[in-house]
């Protein structure tokens, strides 16, 4: 008990620097924590993902579309138990900026719903969108910042789609199931789309971005894939179909570099605090030699003097690691309020905080070796004599 | 009266480990600092060599990219006889009509397909793009299913070495030749003959036209030419002007999140900066003491504890900067969201980012040593000799 003491009470000698290493900890942990987070953040389509859904588009590339009638073929092939179509449309709401960017897709209106349970309509505004050609649902993240009400009427542009404004009446806002369920899209009527298209550009009409596949049993998802990828094989377009998971991973995939640097950079914040901790721990020893000595020559063991050292640079870590992630929670929540729609998903998860308890507790260790080691060498009559 | 330079050099000198964390911690700061400067200087100096001033490019009205445009067949015969562009030595008109397409590729490395730009151009297109050198194989034959590929798909992708073939649009496609882009946009292409390209994918219409000025004031003219024609819904940009707005979205997103990085990293260097600085004024009380008893003025104590922490600060400074300077041998390649494909680029540094590299490390080494150095200066020669 004694030894505790003691080291709080050395924790306490030197306040101010002892202050400032438990700040830049704070702050050090904190930022480690929000970049995990961040990191997090780029795979949110894939944590929503459905082992029940599968996603089928052209073989080519996503930009390239498939003939709308695919759906009813889809439909037939053994294990399907429903299919929507969903385009993205590209929508551009006011600017181009990133906290004004949300999701928009063109889908099936009677059953796209369904096909995501985790998407939350009540079911009598539900019913208004069926009925409503130019109805909308949005998530609740952009009603919230955008302060959109049902009955409002939202413009956007298409730069895919062309056509001057597009207005789309907002007939449902709906709800996530829980933290993983991304709520930045809004979804309005293929058929809307497609009568336009008819209109204006007649040979871009009747065709679909993506089908989204509904299958009975998750665990035949590779089969079904298969299934129905044969059944267009040799056409003008043929299919590349895999389940909602392996897709979404897909679009992580293709900006790989960014989330690996970010994941490098959360690591060098961690060296950096390291170095900070060692400095305060090498300079605490070096001032304290004479007691170390001292406490030597009373007969303490020199592993005594290590224990010292190592345990006030673990206290120092776990004070500021303690603080740090108690605060990367509400600094997490106010950063993705600051942040607009350009996180849909963003909450701090438990292998964050494991994290970054494992990244104090290894700064606190690893910073009190080095001193404590020359600390624990110093002959006594050399550390008496030692003048800091 | 100034205290000598060597006093000032020593005291850093004499506390190497000290010193050295210190400088560590800053020089991981200021590496991260400058290499977030050097990718967004990378990924402009790419885009901008990829444009010519001398070019102007025609896309479909409000299209933001080539992927989403279309232009057809007689719109782009139109252009060709406008007296804005320029013409050959055998009076042909200098126009490149294009058609662009994605296709995945697997990454070296990796399974996962990544989107690649495939552009479809003839001898014309090649002709307008002097930056681009066929480096090993042979370009492709005209009317054949052959393609040459960008340096950066060479290096960094599957299956796409000379002599191998890849599969698209229902066809073998042969490469037969590298391409050197001399650094720009290019690289990450691949490239082939356009009407075997739209009869592959069984397009009718160019995705772009690029235009040869007559001379690089004629871009307004062009304008108001394609502006009175009813029959050109098309948009007029040049080049270079066109490049930057692909890049705006990555260029933006890297330097929010590289800037966001730095001032969070760089508070835990300042506090590492002032707990040194503060060690160093209280070890040295005595002899603070002894200056002033000299003489030495208290503007004199403070300038010398400032400057030691400048120095301080330009050591880790020049430390990050040199690691930062070997980042130039990468190469990143990641999705450009406005291209929807991938794009190669590197670190790139110039004079502007060294000179703001050490800008931003001096303010570190003021911020943080300026409380110590006050303190410093207000310490009584009583006081102080009393305390040694």
């Amino acid at each position: 008990m004694y030894y505790l003491k003691l080291i709080f009470k050395n924790i306490f000698r030197h306040r101010l620097r002892s202050l400032l290493t438990i700040v830049g900890l704070v702050v050090a942990i904190l930022a480690f924590g929000l970049l995990q987070t961040v990191v997090h953040a780029w795979y949110a389509g894939a944590d929503m993902a459905s082992a029940n859904r599968l996603i089928t588009r052209n073989a080519t590339s996503l930009v390239f579309s498939l003939p709308a009638y695919y759906r009813e073929r889809i439909k037939a092939v053994d294990g399907v138990t429903a299919v929507s179509i969903s385009n993205w449309f590209g929508g551009i709401y006011k600017d181009q900026s990133f906290a004004n960017f949300f999701a928009t897709f063109a889908v099936d209106h009677d059953n796209f719903f369904d096909l995501y349970p985790e998407f939350k309509v009540k079911p009598d505004e539900l019913l208004v969108f069926k009925k409503d050609r130019r109805g909308a649902v949005v998530g609740r993240l952009i009603a919230d910042q955008h302060h959109f009400k049902v009955g409002d009427v939202i413009p956007m542009t298409s730069p895919i789609y062309g056509g001057g404004t597009w207005e789309f009446t907002v007939r449902g806002i709906y709800e996530p199931k829980d933290e993983t369920t991304v709520t930045r899209q809004l979804y309005f009527h293929w058929d809307y789309l497609n009568e336009q298209m008819k209109k204006r550009f007649p040979r871009r009409a009747e065709f679909a971005g993506v089908f989204v596949v509904q299958i009975a049993d998750g665990s035949r998802a590779a089969e079904v894939s298969q299934a129905i990828d044969k059944e267009f094989k040799n056409s003008l377009a043929e299919t590349l179909t895999e389940t909602e998971k392996a897709f979404s991973l897909g679009f992580v995939a293709q900006t790989e570099a960014i989330v690996t640097a970010v994941r490098i950079v959360s690591f060098v914040v961690i060296v950096i605090i390291f170095a900070v901790v060692a400095n305060t721990m090498a300079m605490t020893a070096r001032e304290r030699m004479a007691e170390y000595a001292t406490l030597k020559a009373l007969g303490f063991p020199p592993v005594f003097v290590v224990a010292l050292i190592v345990g006030e640079s673990i206290m120092l870590s776990a004070l500021g690691g303690a603080i740090g992630i108690a605060l990367t929670f509400p600094v997490a929540a106010g950063f993705k309020s600051a942040m607009g729609s350009m996180f849909p998903v963003f909450y701090v998860t438990r292998e964050t905080v494991l994290m970054q308890v494992i990244a104090s507790a290894s700064v606190g260790i690893l910073a009190g070796i080095l001193p404590s080691i020359r600390a624990a060498r110093v002959k006594i009559v050399d550390g008496l004599r030692f003048a800091g | 009266m100034k205290i000598p330079f060597s006093y000032i050099f020593r005291n850093l000198w004499t506390r190497k480990l000290t010193t050295l964390l210190t400088a560590g911690g800053m020089a991981l700061v200021v590496f991260v600092f400058a290499a977030v400067l050097m990718l967004d200087a990378g990924l402009k100096k790419t885009l901008v060599s990829t444009g010519s001033l001398d070019n102007a490019i025609l896309l479909r009205q409000s299209a933001q990219t080539e992927i989403q445009s279309s232009v057809y067949r007689d719109q782009a015969s139109l252009i060709e006889t406008l007296p804005e562009v320029a013409h050959g030595v055998h009076g042909e008109p200098l126009v490149s009509k294009e058609t662009l397409v994605l296709t995945q590729i697997p990454k070296r490395g990796s399974d996962r397909p990544q989107n690649v730009v495939v552009r479809g151009l003839s001898s014309m297109g090649v002709a307008l793009r002097p930056q681009v050198k066929i480096v090993d194989g042979r370009m492709f034959r005209p009317g054949t299913s052959e393609v040459i590929v960008g340096r950066s798909i060479a290096d960094g992708f599957e299956g796409v070495g000379i002599g191998e073939k890849q599969r698209f649009a229902g066809r073998e496609w042969t490469v037969v030749g590298t391409f050197d882009g001399g650094k720009s946009g290019f690289d990450s292409e691949m490239w082939g003959d356009v009407e075997q390209m739209m009869q592959a994918f069984r397009r009718t219409t160019y995705s772009a036209v690029i235009v040869r000025l007559r001379e690089r004031g004629a871009l307004e003219a062009l304008k108001k030419a394609i502006e009175a024609d009813q029959r050109l819904t098309l948009d007029v940009k040049s080049e270079p002007a066109f490049y930057e707005e692909q890049s705006k979205t990555l260029s933006l997103f890297i330097s929010y999140l590289g800037m966001t990085l730095s001032v969070i990293f760089s508070i835990g260097a300042m506090i590492g900066a002032m707990i040194t600085m503060y060690a160093a004024v209280a070890n040295r009380t005595g002899e603070i003491g002894t200056l002033r008893a000299l003489g030495f003025r208290r503007s004199s104590i403070l300038a010398a504890f400032l400057i030691e922490s400048i120095l301080l600060s330009l050591v880790g400074g020049a430390m990050g900067l040199t690691l930062a300077s070997f980042l130039q041998a990468f190469t990143i390649t990641t999705m450009n969201w406005q291209s929807f494909s991938q794009l190669a680029f590197g670190f790139h540094l110039t004079a502007s980012i060294v000179a703001a590299t050490f800008a931003f490390s001096v303010f570190m080494g003021l911020a943080g040593g300026f409380l110590p150095s006050v303190r410093a200066a207000r310490l009584e020669i009583v006081d102080s000799l009393r305390a040694a």
